[in-house]
């Protein structure tokens, strides 16, 4: 067995990829990659399926070492990156071969980013997911010497870029009303979509809690309510009146009331947002919001169309012979 | 205000941009507990196009689904119309339940918190024990963790609350009570629910065939047995189980 070699690692690196769903009815989340915006586009920048699992460093990623040719990918947050010392470009593919020393290092805007690789992540199979679950102890965090498998790469060019969409500048979340928003009151939902709000930097993947511009927010009815079932993206309130964001990992029933749920669509958006960026939401109808996540699902479709090839300054390439014969796709004929 | 119209049961109601719930009460209580697992199962029996999963909280029927498939007007039709067919607060349980006994140790140092729910119960600490390892209670939910039950109804006299204060952890298969429920811990977590018996059961078994132990409509009763019981438990079962016995209930 080959593959990547784990040298040093950040405090909260897993593999993760779509997640586990179908054991609400048996408490266990769905899991999977907080930004799956960031998965589809590694999976563009590949040529490969969006299901392969990948890395997802929290903040932080790693120093790796190849032990066998690799093809990788780097999307989501935008992490310090080079290549045998050599930068290499967030939101790009690139050829890691065999030796070569890979090191991700820190997330300015204090996200996710993920680290794909050409195969995909060979992690263990568990109940039809490689997603690490921490909360429901199914994988543990990545460790230094782990010796990550890849699966078999279909091959494919290297040396590409997508402008993935831009997710780091926080900005207007969109929210639907969900079955508990009628325990807020008309003039409290319209202070929310009023405040700004700033991501706290504490969160992890079962959620966010976001710091409001002025006071909490309360259900009428008091704190807590008969437990229910959780949707990704809920907002709930809890005792301080500070809205925490429920991700992919938070349980799946909770007794706090929710305002309302984020749009799947906007999520990545919302977990993505550097800590002092504006966060606002807004309310919009189910039709909308029904029309948002079609065109969310036309853009993920379009992603394999948007790749194009990476455009270097000559002497940024070591050998620029060598790496024209891996990439497949200079031309020798790029502008500078 | 937005809670003055009055409410009537069953309500159908939209979470998210994908999700349909049935909710049968805004509080718990038996018959709504049962309605939401019949109801459930009954949308199970459909086999709908387009829906994504389903499951039952403690007093509702959850429907995830796939919208660009089965649209929201269309799936509240299915549902309304199925919730004319019985009353569902009357309805039979759910089929292929099982009845489990859990081995249990009461009280000591593995569940120190029995001898103060006993006295907030006001009862002596064997009064306690018989009371709660003589109750059949059901699986109302699984949640809050996988493979974590929610067990009721327990007598009124158990309908204690929760502390204010978190015990920081309780092991793997604490049993735990408050609001006239158990909870039957699968991880290790905090809990401001009273720590009163140790079992040796596993909840969840992700590399199992079946990863998880028990379903809602399943009901359970907590066999008292010693600590050194318990203890030879855990040194022969492999399974998970924890020395429990299952039987089909008819």
């Amino acid at each position: 067995m080959s593959g990547l070699r784990v040298v040093s690692i950040g405090p909260s690196v897993t593999v993760q990829d779509q997640g586990r769903p179908g054991f609400v009815a048996s408490g266990l989340s769905r899991g999977g990659a907080v930004d799956l915006l960031a998965l589809s586009e590694g999976a563009a920048l590949l040529g490969q399926c969006a299901d392969l699992a990948t890395l997802e460093m929290a903040g932080f990623g790693g120093v790796f070492k190849a032990e066998r040719d690799l093809r990788i990918a780097l999307t989501g947050a935008a992490m310090q990156a080079s290549l045998d010392g050599a930068p290499l470009r967030w939101n790009a593919s690139h050829a890691v071969p065999m030796g070569a020393e890979l090191r991700i290092g820190a997330a300015s805007s204090g996200g996710y980013g993920y680290l794909h690789l050409g195969g995909g992540v060979d992690a263990p199979m568990v109940m039809g997911a490689r997603s690490t679950d921490l909360n429901s102890q199914i994988g543990r965090r990545v460790a230094d010497g782990d010796l990550l498998p890849v699966g078999p790469d279909v091959g494919g060019p290297v040396g590409c870029v997508l402008d993935g969409a831009s997710r780091d500048d926080g900005g207007t979340i969109r929210m639907v009303r969900s079955f508990q928003t009628p325990l807020f009151a008309k003039d409290e939902l319209a202070r929310f979509e009023a405040t700004v709000f700033h991501r706290d930097m504490r969160g992890n993947r079962m959620g966010v809690r976001l710091k409001p511009q002025g006071a909490g927010f309360q259900a009428e009815g008091g704190l807590t309510v008969l437990s229910e079932i959780i949707m990704i993206g809920d907002v709930q309130m809890t005792g301080d009146g500070a809205p925490f964001v429920l991700l992919p990992e938070a349980q799946t029933t909770g007794g706090y009331p929710r305002i309302g749920t984020i749009l799947p669509c906007d999520l990545p958006k919302l977990v993505q947002a550097p800590p002092d960026a504006d966060l606002r939401f807004t309310f919009i109808t189910l039709e909308e919001a029904l029309d948002a996540e079609r065109a969310f699902k036309a853009q993920l479709a379009d992603l394999p169309r948007q790749i194009a090839p990476l455009i270097r300054a000559p002497g940024d390439v070591p050998d620029l012979l060598t790496y024209q014969l891996i990439s497949g796709v200079a031309r020798g004929d790029e502008e500078h | 205000m937005s809670t003055t119209t009055p409410q009537t049961w069953p309500q159908i109601r939209n979470a998210g941009v994908d999700g349909m719930l049935v909710s049968f009460a805004d509080a718990l209580s038996e018959p709504s507990n049962r309605a939401a697992l019949a109801f459930r199962e009954r949308i199970e029996r459909e086999g709908w196009d387009g829906v994504l999963e389903t499951s039952s909280t403690l007093a509702s029927a959850f429907v995830r689904f796939d919208p660009f498939v089965l649209p929201h007007v269309e799936l509240r039709m299915r549902l309304e119309a199925l919730l004319t067919e019985v009353n569902w607060f009357n309805a039979a349980p759910p089929n292929e339940r099982r009845f489990w006994r859990i081995p249990a140790a009461f009280g000591g140092e593995l569940a120190p918190q029995l001898g103060g729910a006993a006295e907030a119960a006001g009862m002596t600490v064997a009064e306690a024990v018989t009371s709660l390892s003589s109750a059949r209670v059901r699986v109302t939910t699984l949640g809050f963790a996988a493979g974590q039950p929610y067990l009721g109804e327990l007598p009124e006299a158990w309908n204690l609350p929760r502390q204010s204060g978190l015990t920081p952890k309780v092991p793997v298969g604490a049993l735990v009570v408050a609001i006239r429920q158990f909870v039957l811990f699968a991880t290790s977590a905090p809990t401001g629910w009273q720590h009163v018996a140790q079992t040796a059961f596993t909840c969840f078994r992700p590399d199992s065939e079946t990863p998880f132990a028990l379903r809602a409509g399943d009901e359970v009763q907590f066999t008292p047995i010693t600590r050194e019981e318990l203890e030879a438990i855990r040194t022969r079962d492999t399974s998970g189980d924890g020395g429990a016995t299952v039987e089909p209930i008819r």
